[in-house]
């Protein structure tokens, strides 16, 4: 310590240090205790090496240092400090030692009361476990003395306990014989209020007991009564069952009470499908009502939803109760159940076909719809009914009913129905079901129906309408162009057909709705043709020729068949296009009119009747022949106006030709029809598409008729044009 | 006359006998004169072939009337053998006129047919509405009246065209009237059938089948030849819609009913083979007479089964109406159309089909 003294302030606690006050040099001075301490124990490296602000650890000069030397220490001191700072070193060091020697006084006393505590406490310790021991002792002779009363209880009690026993199962033994006793008047009051169920539990739960206990007299008596009752029990329920008005659950409850009292299966089975048969009919009964004759029947889809929830609910019921109840019976009940479903099922299927079939007729509805249309402003007695409206019409109210129906069917693959995703409904029913089954179908029921109405065997006329031909025919050219294949596209996409079957291409179905359509526009020719032939014909066969007066007028006939066919060309105008005409000129027709009266009028007007003579006409109008072409008079008309008028016209001027042939006349006869013809010629070639078939076709007439005279006199051209000009 | 065909038509006042050769042919034309009128329709006795019998229009006083004559060719002309100069303007001969069908009572004889297989005694006319039975007395030189009918309706009734049935021992008759056909029993003058609407407008005539005695043909101007069977007359048979206008003319040939001749006003000239409804519904099963006996068992080697009905062929030599069309009487394989210009056609069924229906 003398050394340390000797040595100095170390540089960190310089006399710089001093003004810190106490609390800055407490833990410098402990530290310094620590360190000596761990230099004691030998700690000093590893603890010199964590204090980070010490100087070299190794310098022999740091007076707190491990390795520090008093020697060197002081060499160092006297080689380098003047005096003065010798001397404040020293009062340093000086105070310093005090300093510690008074912390280590400190120590050494606080250790030394710590451990005289200490002491004390262990011997106080030493004290209370022998007490402790004192206790436990007695406890143990206490726990023994219990023991030993507790086991001479249990000895004393032994005998009570085993009585009882005996008697809580004499107890429960007399309740037992007392349910039994009071069974008839229970099962009796249970049947009087109507608590089946529980009457039927009752007698179920005794049934075995009075079985094995009959021979006893009392008991015995008991089950006579019981018999009785339980025989009551099932007449009132089979009563209950019979009456029938209760639901299907009810019933089926009354067949599982009545199974419960041992009545014959096979019997309720039969009856209860009876039973279930009466409701089911009745269903059946009401769906056919709503078919009914008079047609006021509602909605396919409310007949179908009715139907449904109904009659296939009603049978899906039966079907699970009975399956519930007999599944006893085996194969055989089920095989009943199969052929009851099967033939209500069938039935039912029956009804619902005759409602779709119902609906199939939706096409002819439209049609009784448009002819009553087309008939009713004639008796209004206004002009030329709206047939571009009535087509409009007509087109657009299929096209939504088939979009309805559409709607309709897809409820069928819907996402959320539960048999959507059957393959069945994927493939086939999409393909087969609704492509084919009922778009393609319904496009040809279509062609069909219109088709049926060329083939119609009343073909003077009054069967169909005319405009309803050509309309129908419109219609069908429509779809051909348009409407099929939009259609068929709404279908493809709505029910994605996914399989290989073969489907109809559009392009047939185009072709036959094209063939019909061209079909009825012949048909329509052929008609509009007939009523002007018969006009015609009537008007030839009737008349006089031989003795008619000199010709003053164009006979009324003639304009008669003029207005008619304006009154077509405004008619065909309304829904089809003009067409395509020949080009000529326009005052051509007396041009032609020349023909006939200049160029045959040699020939064919003064026959004479040696037998040389007829090779000269007939020569003439071959020659005449081989330069134009033969007239086909029923030919396929085109999609058009022109075209149209022009079959018409050919048939009744094909008409007046024959029928001209077929009549004598006399002078002033074929000067009429002379006049007659260039009447029909001014007018008419407007009509057709090329009017050199009108002229050719007039022309034909009035050599006929000039062939067909003994007097054959032509009027003069110019008086012809006159008489027609004024009429 | 056994290739030859003779061919009669009418024309205004002329009757042509046309003589077809058929091994070199050669047409022969022999004209006669009918003075009485023009001649509207026209049939040749089946017994006496120089016997034929016409309507003819005549016009007095600015009127017109129909009436109808039995008349004889010339000795030379029915021989057959006759060779005329081959000169159209040969001097014409004229008919012997036998009797008149008096029409007094009646007028406008629409068309005179003979009993088909019967001894040239009996003849019915046809006049607007009466069906009229002739006796021919003392050698056709006199008619009487036997019996008639007539037809009683709402409107003008008028019959278009008639036929006599070779079946049933010749008591059956069929007339045309607008769109009804009706069957007659000439015994009874009474009606046994009737076949309303047969066509949609005016039958222009019909026709017997010759081998099966309930079928006959109509056609008529809805351009559709039927046929019908007359013990069920509900609906016909068949139809065929081959024309495009008025068929004026359907004939059955005389052996082979399966051939069916249509003439029409749109020119043309068609043959049909109706197989399906004819007597031979499986092919040819007995030989016909024309057969010689060798080719006897080829027939039966033949496949039995039903043949398709179809247009054999159709004729357009025609540039005008045709009128009139027959099989000739002689070669069941010839048939003659004649048109409104005047053209007469003669033709022969298809080689081919012939030998198809031989053998």
């Amino acid at each position: 310590m003398a050394a340390a003294a000797a040595a100095g302030p170390s540089p960190g606690s310089g006399p710089g240090d001093s003004p810190e006050g106490p609390e800055g040099e407490a833990p410098e001075r402990r530290r310094k205790a620590h360190g000596m301490l761990k230099l004691y124990y030998g700690l000093s490296e590893g603890e010199a090496a964590g204090r980070p602000a010490g100087p070299d650890p190794l310098d022999p000069t740091d007076l707190n240092g491990a390795h520090f030397d008093p020697e060197v220490y002081l060499d160092k001191l006297r080689r380098e400090c003047p005096l003065a700072q010798l001397m404040d070193s020293e009062t340093d060091m000086v105070r310093q030692i005090r300093a510690l020697d008074s912390d280590m006084q400190t120590l050494v006393y606080e250790n030394y009361n710590k451990f005289i505590s200490a002491t004390d406490t262990i011997r106080k310790m030493k004290n209370d476990f022998r007490k402790m021991e004192d206790e436990m002792d007695r406890l143990a002779t206490n726990m023994a003395v219990i023991t030993d009363f507790s086991a001479r209880i249990s000895a004393t009690l032994q005998d009570r306990h085993e009585r009882i026993t005996k008697l809580a199962g004499v107890h429960a033994l007399l309740r037992k014989l007392q349910f039994l006793f009071e069974l008839p008047s229970r099962l009796t009051k249970c049947v009087e209020l109507g608590a089946y169920g529980q009457a039927v539990r009752y007698q179920g739960r005794a049934q075995a007991v009075l079985q094995q206990y009959q021979h006893l007299p009392s008991f015995r008596a008991i089950q006579d009564d019981c018999q009785v009752i339980t025989a009551r029990l099932a007449q009132q329920l089979r009563q209950r069952f019979r009456e029938g008005g209760s639901g299907a659950p009810e019933q089926a409850e009354c067949v599982e009470l009545l199974l419960a009292l041992g009545e014959p299966a096979e019997e309720l089975c039969e009856e209860f499908l009876a039973h279930a048969r009466g409701r089911l009919e009745e269903e059946l009964r009401s769906l056919e009502a709503e078919l009914g004759p008079s047609p006021p029947a509602p909605d396919v889809l409310e007949f179908t939803d009715h139907g449904g929830s109904g009659f296939v609910g009603g049978l899906c019921q039966v079907a699970a109760a009975y399956q519930e109840l007999f599944a006893a019976q085996g194969p055989a009940g089920a095989e009943r159940l199969a052929a009851f479903a099967r033939e209500l099922g069938s039935r039912y299927f029956a009804l619902v076909e005759r409602r779709l079939a119902q609906e199939r007729a939706a096409f002819l509805g439209c049609l009784t719809d448009v002819r009553q249309a087309l008939a009713a402003p004639r008796v209004a007695g206004k002009e030329g009914p709206g047939l571009a409206e009535l087509l409009a019409n007509v087109a657009s109210s299929i096209l939504s009913h088939i979009k309805a129906s559409l709607a309709a069917v897809h409820l069928f693959t819907a996402k959320e129905v539960s048999f959507s995703n059957k393959p069945y409904f994927r493939g086939e029913f999409c393909s087969q079901g609704v492509r084919e089954g009922l778009i393609v179908g319904f496009i040809r029921s279509m062609c069909h129906t219109a088709q049926s109405f060329c083939d119609s065997p009343g073909e003077k006329g009054g069967a169909t309408p005319p405009a309803l031909l050509l309309l129908l025919s419109r219609l069908c050219l429509d779809y051909e162009t348009a409407t099929i294949s939009y259609i068929l596209t709404l279908t493809d996409e709505q029910f994605l057909v996914q399989d290989q079957f073969p489907v109809t291409p559009v392009s047939t179905l185009c072709a036959e709705a094209r063939e019909t359509a061209r079909r009825l526009l012949t048909h329509y020719v052929k008609v509009q043709g007939l009523v002007i032939s018969q006009m015609l014909r009537k008007s030839v066969e009737t008349r006089d020729w031989l003795s008619t007066l000199e010709p003053r007028n164009v006979r009324a006939v003639m304009k008669r068949v003029v207005e008619d066919t304006t009154a077509i060309d405004v008619q065909v105008g309304l829904l089809y296009e003009e067409g395509v005409r020949k080009a000529q000129s326009s005052d051509s027709s007396k041009r032609t009119f020349s023909v006939y009266s200049s160029s045959r009028q040699q020939g064919r007007y003064a026959p004479s009747y040696t037998p040389s003579a007829p090779m000269d006409t007939n020569l003439l109008s071959n020659i005449q022949k081989l330069f134009s072409e033969r007239i086909d008079v029923f030919s396929p008309v085109e999609f058009n106006k022109v075209s149209v008028l022009t079959g018409i016209i050919k048939i009744s001027l094909k008409t007046l030709l024959e029928c001209v042939r077929l009549r004598t006349f006399g002078r002033f006869g074929l000067q009429q029809v002379q006049v007659d013809c260039h009447f029909l010629q001014l007018y008419l070639w407007r009509f057709v598409a090329d009017e050199e078939l009108v002229h050719l076709l007039l022309d034909e007439v009035v050599a006929s008729a000039a062939l067909r005279c003994p007097d054959p006199v032509p009027m003069e051209p110019s008086v012809v044009e006159v008489i027609c000009e004024r009429g | 006359m056994e290739d030859d065909a003779p061919v009669i038509y009418g024309l205004e006042f002329q009757i042509h006998i046309i003589d077809f050769d058929d091994e070199n042919n050669i047409i022969n034309k022999n004209v006669l004169l009918h003075q009485a009128g023009e001649i509207w329709h026209i049939s040749a006795s089946p017994a006496d072939r120089g016997v034929l019998a016409t309507c003819y229009n005549r016009t007095s006083d600015s009127k017109v009337l129909t009436c109808a004559a039995v008349w004889r060719m010339p000795k030379e002309l029915e021989s057959g053998t006759h060779e005329s100069p081959d000169d159209s303007s040969s001097a014409a001969q004229t008919l012997e006129l036998l009797c008149h069908l008096d029409n007094t009572a009646h007028s406008n004889m629409a068309c005179v047919v003979w009993e088909p297989m019967g001894d040239g005694k009996k003849i019915i006319s046809l006049a607007d509405n009466h069906i009229l039975l002739w006796d021919l007395q003392e050698s056709s030189s006199q008619a009487v009246l036997a019996s008639s009918a007539s037809l009683e309706g709402k409107g003008q009734l008028k019959f278009t065209s008639g036929r006599w049935s070779p079946h049933h021992n010749c008591t059956q008759v069929a007339t045309a009237n607008d769109t009804t056909l009706r069957g007659w029993d000439t015994r009874s003058m009474s009606q046994i059938y009737c076949i309303e609407n047969a066509h949609g407008q005016l039958v222009r005539d019909l026709d017997f089948n010759p081998n099966k005695q309930y079928y006959l043909a109509s056609c008529g101007d809805d351009c559709k030849v039927k046929f019908w069977d007359t013990r069920n007359v509900t609906e016909p048979v068949k139809t065929l819609e081959e024309h495009s206008h008025w068929v004026w003319n359907v004939r059955y040939n005389h052996s082979h009913d399966q051939l069916v001749l249509t003439g029409s006003s749109d020119s043309r000239v068609i043959l049909s083979n109706m197989v399906s409804i004819s007597s031979e519904p499986f092919g040819h099963l007995v030989d016909d007479d024309d057969i010689s006996d060798q080719e006897d068992h080829r027939s039966e080697e033949k496949s039995k089964e039903p043949l398709q009905d179809n247009v054999i062929a159709t004729y357009e030599e025609h540039e005008d109406s045709v009128y009139a069309v027959d099989w000739s009487s002689a070669d069941p394989w010839l048939f003659a159309s004649l048109s409104y210009d005047g053209r007469l056609v003669i033709n022969r069924v298809p080689r081919a089909l012939k030998y198809h229906i031989l053998l």
